[in-house]
């Protein structure tokens, strides 16, 4: 029936909604001269990461297990979401010089 | 094998040998030649493995290098401008253009997986004789503090593309 079908379909957007983690943060890690800043960051799953690439060369965040794999053009910023718990590392494909940690919290 | 010395490693190291015991230090428009020059060898040879490589990875490869170099000598070109620095030929410059056509003609008569070896193979070698040069020549001897940083950049752009590439030919193996 429709009346009992939106109120489910209501019933669970408000129950996804309060899923949400309540203090989703949105963390920035900064690529500047090849060089990854910070190297070490913490984050839960939820935050929002802002790839802000300061050079006029691409790179990538690529988890070496495979949780993420983000291309950022030159001087442009990309987000991604985190959705896996874990300590990751991770390294640009194009320069793999550039490596870095990220420590993501349940 | 087909891998071997190439001729313009050959002229990198005569730059980081000989020219270095005489205490020939380059000046910096000579410096900022060099640098070019080398990035302008390796677009080409890119260029040329972007047509010939058949391997997927060697053939991304190729087109990183491209974007990359060029937009290292961008950034060169816009510093010397700003610093009102003329380029200036020299002996190391033209011995590495000399050497690198060689090179590209040889590397030309491949194909298939023995072009793909071959030139991730020169690529390695030729990365890594960059750095050396750039690391015990070229940085010390800049005096310009802008071209200087320029080159530490360079250096490490470098370094990792002889990284990717060392990951790239131990793919091909």
């Amino acid at each position: 029936m429709w009346p009992g079908r939106t109120l489910l379909l209501l019933t669970a957007l408000m129950l996804g909604a309060m899923a949400v983690p309540a203090h989703a943060a949105t963390i920035q890690i900064v690529m500047e001269n090849l060089v990854v800043s910070p190297a070490e960051a913490s984050a839960k799953v939820g935050d929002t990461i802002e790839w802000i690439n300061k050079d006029v060369f691409a790179h990538t965040a690529t988890a070496r297990n495979g949780d993420f794999d983000v291309t950022i053009a030159p001087k442009k910023t990309a987000t991604s979401v985190l959705k896996k718990a874990g300590t990751v590392e991770y390294y640009c494909r194009f320069h793999p010089n550039m490596k870095a940690v990220l420590t993501i919290a349940p | 094998m087909f891998v071997r010395l190439s001729a313009a490693i050959a002229a990198l190291s005569l730059l980081t040998g000989s020219a270095l015991a005489q205490g020939a230090k380059p000046t910096d428009p000579q410096i900022a030649h060099i640098a070019y020059t080398a990035g302008v060898i390796d677009i080409t040879a890119a260029k040329q493995a972007i047509t010939k490589a058949s391997n997927k990875d060697v053939k991304a490869f190729a087109e990183d290098m491209v974007r990359d170099h060029e937009a290292v000598n961008k950034q060169a070109l816009d510093l010397v401008k700003k610093l009102k620095v003329t380029p200036e030929d020299n002996d190391t410059s033209k011995a590495l253009s000399k050497q690198a056509a060689d090179k590209l003609a040889e590397l030309g008569k491949l194909k298939g997986a023995d072009y793909d070896k071959a030139y991730v193979a020169n690529e390695v070698a030729y990365h890594k004789a960059v750095n050396g040069a750039l690391e015990t020549q070229l940085i010390p001897s800049a005096n310009n503090a802008e071209l200087k940083s320029l080159l530490q950049t360079g250096l490490k752009i470098f370094q990792g593309h002889q990284q990717h590439a060392e990951h790239v030919a131990a793919g091909l193996k």
